[in-house]
């Protein structure tokens, strides 16, 4: 197992990286430029909450969040998400040229189910890549990356 | 509404350009070459192109690309499906033909991104593009997925569902590294096996770097005209038999349904109802394989096995020259050539087949070969069926 790049960051344990002197100063990770029927997501993760969209009409629920319900059309409405999880399928990433990932190399990609329906796109994090599996179970954590944007990323639960 | 057998639409003519490593020419030139040869392959000349159909990773693309090659057509098309874009802009230019709207379209492809881009495409940002990704494609795009990682998630998930293996998809691999021994200018032609691919480095578990198509530079084009046009013609017509397409999601695989299913499933089914055929039919098949997983998917929504048997088909030698289902008789890109879309390449290598002209891959008496585009992130699908007979 790799003992990580300078300044000690582990497997599984994507932080933002600290400074190095004489180094030039780390990447952080990409941040959203928040759309408007989005600056609710963003901004909930970025205060530790999970919010997805649940329809007005039929109550299915919905990520990433769209103008209109996609299974009847309905008006849609922002809920708390309960933040769990079951991983439907995840890769762990051992090239990527992109900083600050390749940092972080070996890092696990996923996507989760939530326990209200909507699979997203994440990191699995807290653990060492190859403890992860399909059908995991794991609960959303939360790191802003911006002044109003956080995203979720999960962890096993 | 029935096509009379004089407006048919056909192929009378494919070429590649020169490939895999194209550092003195222009992308525009690979356009050239490639399309000069297709004409001279037809028996045409440029002052008979009243249609053109390309696409690249520019607007106005196609509007360009006449520019550079002097046309003036009326009939232009840059339907962009990623990977799968030729086999739409050939079932769309088989319409026009049919329709009456264009007597003679070619469609080219050319890519220099190995000269210019070298070998990070498919782990080179974020995903989709970072902070950069486009409207909703931010919502997959902030995590470090990269090309590559999004097929991992694909194949990751069919091991879950059916057992596949490693072993399995490797096989993919060997097969088209096969095939790419007897294709003179393959960018790779040693013989590999399963332990080789499962040696490689790993890229994105499940795949390992020879898991992963190659990056190349290249381009190919064909031209369509009318049965009774290329009756006049001393090349061998090949007839386009029917196509259809399909999409499931764009850049965000979150928004795929199932991710052991690929548009194939929709395109192909459509695509062999209008050619009249069936999956047995097929005597010789050029599949997209961007990835060993892609072809696993792409054999089983297509019909060429049931769902989850994609593995044992590959393993048992289904795709090889003499197998159930001869493919990518090239070696395909995961050996031959990637130049970044590689659906014109599919074409040619079918029209080969079905003139006799593939040369020591060459499927005896192949009269129904079938070329399946997949674009984006597993995101579109395009199947294209040829003959060697009128329908």
């Amino acid at each position: 197992m790799s003992d990580g790049p300078a300044g000690g960051a582990r497997p599984g344990d994507m932080r933002p990286l600290p400074a190095v002197a004489g180094e030039r100063p780390p990447k952080p990770r990409p941040a959203p430029v928040p759309e408007p029927e989005a600056v609710e997501y963003w901004k909930a993760a970025h205060d530790g909450r999970l919010v997805i969209q649940r329809c007005d009409d039929c109550g299915q629920h919905q990520l990433y969040p769209r103008a209109r319900c996609l299974r009847c059309g309905g008006p849609v409405s922002w809920v708390e998400a309960s933040g769990r999880a079951v991983v439907y399928s995840y890769t762990v990433i051992r090239q990527n040229y992109a900083r600050p990932f390749r940092d972080w190399i070996p890092y696990v990609v996923a996507l989760v189910d939530l326990a209200e329906g909507p699979r997203v796109m994440t990191n699995i994090v807290g653990c060492d890549p190859e403890a992860v599996s399909v059908g995991m179970a794991v609960r959303a954590r939360f790191e802003p990356v911006s002044d109003d944007a956080g995203i979720a990323l999960f962890e096993p639960a | 509404m029935s096509t009379p057998a004089r407006r048919r639409a056909v192929i009378a003519g494919v070429a590649t350009s020169d490939y895999p490593h194209l550092p003195d020419f222009s992308e525009h030139a690979v356009h050239a070459q490639a399309a000069e040869r297709a004409l001279a392959d037809a028996g045409l000349n440029w002052a008979d192109v009243d249609g053109l159909a390309t696409t690249g990773f520019f607007p106005m693309y196609a509007t360009g690309v006449a520019e550079y090659l002097g046309l003036h057509p009326t009939y232009y098309d840059e339907t962009n499906a990623g990977g799968a874009s030729f086999e739409v802009l050939v079932e769309h230019a088989a319409d026009a033909i049919e329709a009456g709207v264009a007597e003679v379209v070619l469609v080219t492809y050319g890519s220099v991104q190995l000269s210019q881009m070298g070998r990070r495409l498919g782990t080179g940002g974020g995903g989709g593009g970072g902070a950069m990704a486009p409207g909703p494609a931010i919502y997959d795009a902030l995590w470090g997925n990269t090309l590559v990682g999004n097929y991992a998630l694909a194949a990751r998930r069919h091991m879950h569902e059916y057992g596949t293996t490693a072993e399995q998809l490797a096989s993919v691999a060997v097969t088209m590294r096969r095939h790419a021994a007897d294709n003179p200018m393959a960018q790779y032609r040693d013989p590999i096996t399963v332990d080789d691919v499962l040696s490689s480095r790993l890229v994105a578990d499940p795949l390992h770097k020879l898991d992963c198509c190659v990056i190349s530079d290249g381009g190919a084009a064909c031209v369509v005209t009318s049965a009774e046009r290329a009756a006049d013609l001393a090349s061998t017509p090949v007839y386009v038999l029917g196509g259809a397409h399909a999409t499931s999601h764009h850049l965000n695989l979150s928004a795929a349904a199932d991710l052991t299913v690929s548009p194939a499933a929709q395109s192909g089914p459509l695509a062999f109802e209008r050619a009249g055929i069936t999956a047995d039919d097929v005597d010789v098949a050029q599949l997209y394989d961007s990835f060993t997983i892609t072809v696993v998917l792409t054999v089983e929504d297509l019909g060429f096995c049931a769902k989850g048997e994609g593995g044992p088909f590959v393993e048992e030698g289904g795709l090889a020259v003499g197998g159930k289902l001869p493919t990518n008789t090239d070696g395909g890109g995961l050996s031959a050539c990637h130049p970044g879309m590689r659906g014109m390449f599919l074409i040619v290598e079918a029209v080969r087949q079905l003139r006799g002209h593939a040369g020591a891959n060459q499927v005896p008496d192949a009269s129904i070969a079938v070329a399946h585009g997949t674009g984006g992130m597993l995101s579109t699908g395009a199947t294209l069926v040829l003959g060697r007979e009128a329908p």
